[in-house]
């Protein structure tokens, strides 16, 4: 019967139910969509750092897992690497900021090529002049780009000479001797990629490697993309844990204006209760089932969202954001919106529930 | 042969309000003995302590002194608590706003009742509630909400959840307050009707005499107290 009487009410004002659960799905699609866009940006990284075809991976000393602009590797230590054992193929790169979290990335098209397999090219192809550059389907999309259009970074005009199927190390790719000279980092390198003979000799090459070069950071492709993981991003946790707290304040608000305007309504429906015999801890608990509706509610409402969300980022901005669905943390979501959601409704409902009857029934 | 014990007694009542610094005496000693089965009218005009009495009689309210015993309880000095026990139990209420729950249907309104008394059998499953909800007229109505009624619907579907658990005592405050002549009429007849065929003990507030007349007993009061004029 309770359930029942909680049902019309939500039923009965409509636009306060919908608009409650609307907030509360803000609430969860923030939460979703902000570790969405970590899990997402992270798995795309390591996607794009396995489809660069290499077995093994040299970062300079001292460097951290995401995040280089910088160029400390003297080139001659790719020649060196290019002569250890069952090395087949090493290339080396330059990462450089072009603004915001973009990068741009000088490769040597050659060598990238024999180790990745070469671009899948959609429209145009390899670099032919010094001020052309490749952008991935993605990047492309984003920022409006066809084969032969004029684009400005780095204080340049270049020339998009081809765009290619994402996956493949980055999405905006330059010559590589252009951006050393460009960013001040002429015969340096960022990172080399180490593609071997057989992978069944990754082992011995890896020792070999790091005999050689005993201050370097040397990877196996395998084990660089288990690193890249929330855990190891410095920072990134403790921002979604910010986040998270921030939801449940902001679902303490929501539902705490939300009740509390819910019992000034229905003061005389409580008064009537009273009358009846209902016990204070049955007006609270018709408040709290309600708090609860409103909550899962929004939580599925919130968890619909983020699908919207992740289709506006694939449509908008596929080339700076990506985002995944994660369901590992609906459950989490719906805990914070519930929790939020019943601490907002603590101090409505033990106002309803202390509602002195005669003052209630008289309440216009 | 012992004297039945009556339904409700009431011995030197008092109620004073506190309005910040300033007491107010709402009942200034009132004596009032039911027996079952009376419909008594407690008429007085405004301000004279009949919607106090009302309050306490019903276990809205607490007294400040004095005895008040409904069906052997004694409900004068009762916690917060105890008087929601006692309202549940003993007491059925009919507003003069009628207060039915406006989400919820005629019949999801008399279940209400019955749901908050505890008991878990459909109202018109028994013989004597589907005759009654006829004498009322209101069977037809019940899958209608509040806003659907008119107000003569709306009190009489009101008395049905008031009756619903057979309580000791019927309260009626103002039943007729809000309604036009022809519908009070129907609805006076009705609670007389009910005092008929059922023995159902009612004790209706009004400052209406045409009202009171119904009633078996007028009891008047005037400044607290109750006047034998």
């Amino acid at each position: 019967m309770i359930n029942k009487l909680v049902f019309q009410n939500l039923k009965h004002r409509w636009v306060r139910t919908v608009l409650s659960a609307t907030a509360v799905g803000v609430q969860v699609t923030m939460i979703l969509t902000l570790v969405g866009l970590s899990f997402g940006t992270l798995e795309d990284m390591s996607q794009r750092s396995k489809g660069a075809g290499a077995d093994i991976l040299i970062r300079p000393p001292g460097s951290s897992i995401i995040g280089l602009s910088t160029a400390p590797i003297p080139e001659k230590v790719l020649s060196f690497v290019r002569n250890l054992p069952h090395v087949a193929v090493a290339t080396g790169t330059v990462v450089h900021p072009i603004g915001g979290a973009n990068s741009i990335t000088g490769i040597d098209l050659d060598s990238f090529s024999r180790m990745s397999g070469g671009f899948k090219y959609i429209r145009g192809g390899p670099f032919r002049n010094p001020d052309d550059v490749i952008v991935d389907e993605y990047w492309a999309r984003q920022y409006h780009l066809d084969v032969g259009d004029e684009y400005t970074f780095l204080n340049r005009k270049w020339h998009v000479c081809g765009i290619v199927q994402p996956g493949k190390l980055a999405r905006l790719f330059i010559p590589l001797h252009i951006l050393q000279d460009l960013s001040a980092n002429t015969g340096k390198l960022t990172m080399i990629y180490v593609k071997l003979d057989d992978p069944a000799n990754l082992k011995e090459a890896m020792k070999a490697i790091r005999a050689a070069l005993p201050d370097y950071q040397i990877y196996s492709i395998a084990e660089y993309v288990s690193l890249i993981s929330v855990d190891n991003i410095p920072g990134l946790k403790a921002f979604i844990y910010v986040v998270i707290g921030i939801s449940i304040v902001v679902g303490f608000l929501v539902v705490f204006l939300s009740m509390y305007t819910a019992v000034l309504e229905r003061t005389r429906e409580i008064g009537i209760l009273k009358a009846l015999g209902a016990t204070p801890g049955m007006v609270l608990g018709m408040l709290v089932r309600e708090t609860v509706i409103l909550a899962l509610v929004g939580t599925a409402a919130g968890i619909l969202f983020t699908y919207g969300t992740r289709w506006a980022i694939m449509r908008y901005v596929p080339g700076s954001l990506t985002q995944v669905i994660v369901p590992d943390w609906w459950p989490i979501a719906a805990l914070v919106s519930l929790v939020g959601s019943l601490l907002g409704a603590l101090y409505p409902g033990w106002k309803a529930a202390r509602q002195d009857a005669i003052e209630a029934l008289a309440y216009e | 042969m012992s004297e039945p014990q009556p339904l409700i007694q009431v011995r030197n009542l008092a109620k004073i309000y506190r309005m910040g610094d300033v007491e107010v005496s709402a009942l200034r000693g009132v004596d009032l003995t039911v027996q079952r089965g009376e419909f008594i009218a407690i008429v007085g005009p405004s301000g004279s302590g009949k919607s106090t009495l009302f309050y306490i009689l019903g276990g809205l309210a607490s007294a400040s002194s004095g005895s008040v015993i409904i069906d052997g309880k004694e409900l004068a000095h009762l916690s917060d608590t105890e008087r929601t026990r006692i309202r549940r139990d003993l007491v059925g209420f009919v507003f003069q706003k009628y207060n039915l729950l406006p989400t919820l249907s005629a019949r999801d309104n008399i279940e209400m009742a019955q749901y908050i008394a505890g008991q878990t059998h459909k109202p018109e499953t028994a013989a004597w509630f589907r005759q009654t909800l006829e004498l009322l007229g209101v069977g037809h109505r019940l899958n209608h909400k509040p806003r659907s009624l008119s107000g003569g619907e709306q009190q009489r579907v009101a008395i049905a959840r008031a009756i619903v658990n057979h309580p000791a005592l019927v309260l009626a405050d103002e039943p007729t307050g809000n309604l036009d002549t022809e519908n009070s009429e129907v609805v006076l007849k009705l609670l007389r009707d009910l005092n008929e065929r059922t023995g159902q003990t009612i004790l209706m507030i009004t400052h209406n005499p045409e009202a009171a007349a119904y009633a078996h007993r007028i009891v008047h009061m005037r400044d607290g107290r109750i006047i034998h004029p």
